[in-house]
């Protein structure tokens, strides 16, 4: 039945994106982003952390470069149900008047008829999600009346209930206590056991290799990439973190081109 | 049986005399439906925060009513082209320039409105200024009955098959995105309907007006209630009820109908921001206080404790 390959990776080919007011926000950028793993992105304020993110998910259009999932352009990826998103806290409107059930429900639209009324398997879907989530009993409260912790597990269950292979976290730990945060993280694990691809961009960098299996430092283009204890390096941080001159990012990220695009960047 | 009570004759009298007019009860059937299709489509728009583009199109359809007039074709075709053209230079001139949306949704709106007056004064027509300004339900013709109809039905007829993707929009664009939705199109969607309340709502309330009957019903029951059910409900019963009281009001005071409609809307607006539940005024400034006590209380104690 299922037409698409059930592991998907995301391919980052090159990416250029310039804002209107020409501020060159991410160059050059290529990476992927392996199925059956999780991955961090990593990267100072400002760094295109999130530039890239929204390039992932077709929030934005590049100036140059294109984004592959699973092969396929994001669109086709989306229309598919492959892709699912978990926005930044403060990217929500919480005063919205929806229910928690609501919207985890609206993971669910894009298999439902135009008129999009659930069937029974999109209810029970929708339930598998918040329990799995632990949220069940949260299920008709106000968004807004909901903790911080309570807040991104209504998402997570959102994009549960999608179904999409390849999950995309913004900043998840953010507002977060340290409970709810190692909740959030076994959950990443068992997704990523069960063949999700999962991306985190996030800059606590204190968890990562506790949970991370992958990781791509980002500085308005991509770094290093590979696993994470490779890329972990303290070079590689200072690099990242560090106020490197452009010159020397640039040099970095025009080595000579190895046939699987980014290189990983040796200590 | 003659069992009114002598104190509610005035009353019947007050609802049934003007009945015997063929004119009030068309005026008040309209403003009605006028009412209810406002009402839907301002839990939209208010929870979208596109109040001020819906004033920005009620004033880009003048220039579209009096060609459409000088060019005798129906007036909501003009209206919903110039209204709907104005949203897409508002768009253009945004992504072409560094100004910030309200500046340019001012620049544009009071240009379109402007070359209205300066057509409206210079082409020969029948077209009362007075009447698209203010409205003119009281007077309104039959051929103006059936644009409002058709533009109102459509109105309601797309956002009935649309609720849901167009509620996901106004709530979380990225997500509509994410699973494959077109965006691109929900935006114009939500824009077209827009503009078509705006003309169907012209006659009833006019372009000075009907902002109101597009953002008040919307927050009064943003106000009221934490779910988007309820919030269509409430909208409408207080928007179509505002409608045909409003249009009582103007027979039996003699007064604008438009006028009395959004008095009578904006009075419930008040009543709703100073006595609803949870969010009203009265409620948060009671909960406020309890919390304080509960603190004092709490303060109390810890120096109680402490001496």
């Amino acid at each position: 039945m299922q037409a698409t390959p059930p592991r998907l990776d995301i391919f980052v080919d090159n990416i250029s994106v310039t804002y209107s007011n020409a501020r060159l926000a991410l160059y050059n950028a290529t990476c992927t982003v392996e199925p059956g793993a999780i991955t961090a992105l990593v990267g100072p304020n400002g760094c295109g952390k999130s530039t890239l993110f929204k390039s992932i998910m077709g929030f934005l259009q590049p100036s140059q470069g294109q984004v592959r999932v699973g092969g396929f352009p994001v669109q086709k990826a989306q229309k598919r149900q492959l892709m699912a998103y978990v926005p930044q806290s403060d990217e929500v409107d919480w005063n919205f008047p929806v229910s928690v059930f609501d919207v985890v429900m609206m993971g669910r639209y894009g298999y439902m008829n135009v008129l999009r009324i659930p069937a029974p398997k999109d209810r029970r879907r929708v339930m598998e999600s918040l329990e799995r989530v632990d949220m069940a009993d949260f299920r008709h409260r106000q968004i807004g009346e909901l903790s911080g912790g309570q807040k991104k597990r209504a998402f997570l269950a959102r994009a549960l209930a999608q179904e999409g292979k390849v999950i995309l976290l913004d900043e998840p730990f953010t507002g977060v206590d340290v409970k709810t945060e190692k909740r959030i993280i076994d959950l990443l694990m068992q997704l990523r056991d069960e063949g999700h691809t999962i991306l985190v961009s996030t800059h606590d960098l204190a968890s990562i290799s506790t949970f991370c299996d992958r990781t791509i430092l980002l500085n308005r283009t991509v770094l290093a990439s590979g696993a994470t204890a490779d890329t972990f390096t303290a070079d590689n941080l200072e690099m990242t973190f560090g106020g490197l001159p452009v010159g020397r990012v640039r040099q970095i990220s025009q080595r000579p081109k190895q046939p699987s695009h980014q290189t990983e960047v040796d200590a | 049986m003659n069992d009114f009570p002598i104190a509610a004759l005035p009353l019947w009298d007050w609802i049934v005399e003007p009945l015997q007019y063929g004119f009030m009860i068309q005026a008040i059937w309209v403003s009605a439906f006028v009412g209810l299709v406002c009402a839907v489509l301002s839990c939209y728009i208010t929870l979208k925060g596109w109040s001020l583009m819906g004033d920005a199109i009620s004033h880009a359809v003048v220039p579209g009513v009096v060609v459409a007039y000088a060019l005798n074709i129906p007036f909501a075709i003009g209206a919903f082209l110039f209204g709907f053209g104005a949203t897409v230079a508002i768009g253009y001139v945004k992504s072409k320039t560094r100004l910030k949306e309200d500046a340019v949704i001012g620049v544009v709106f009071t240009g379109f409105f402007a070359l209205g007056l300066v057509l409206v004064t210079k082409i020969p027509s029948n077209i009362d200024l007075f009447h698209i300004l203010f409205g003119n339900v009281l007077g309104i013709s039959r051929q103006d009955i059936i644009q409002t109809l058709i533009a109102g039905g459509i109105t309601l007829a797309l956002i009935l098959l649309r609720r849901k993707d167009l509620l996901l929009f106004c709530f979380d664009p990225n997500q509509a995105k994410a699973i494959g939705l077109n965006t691109q199109g929900m935006y114009y969607t939500l824009l077209s309907v827009l503009a078509l309340t705006i003309v169907a709502a012209l006659q009833t309330a006019g372009i000075i007006l009907v902002i109101s009957m597009l953002v008040t019903p919307g927050s009064i029951a943003y106000l009221l209630t934490d779910r988007f059910d309820r919030m269509l409900i409430i909208s409408t019963i207080a928007s179509v009820c505002s409608c045909v009281f409003g249009t009582y009001l103007s027979y039996h005071l003699d007064v604008s109908t438009g006028g009395s409609i959004v008095v009578l809307l904006t009075l419930l607006f008040i009543l709703s921001m100073v006595f609803a539940p949870k969010y009203g005024v009265l409620a948060q400034e009671f909960r406020k206080r309890s919390h304080g006590a509960f603190e004092e209380k709490h303060n109390q104690q810890v120096f109680i404790n402490k001496s």
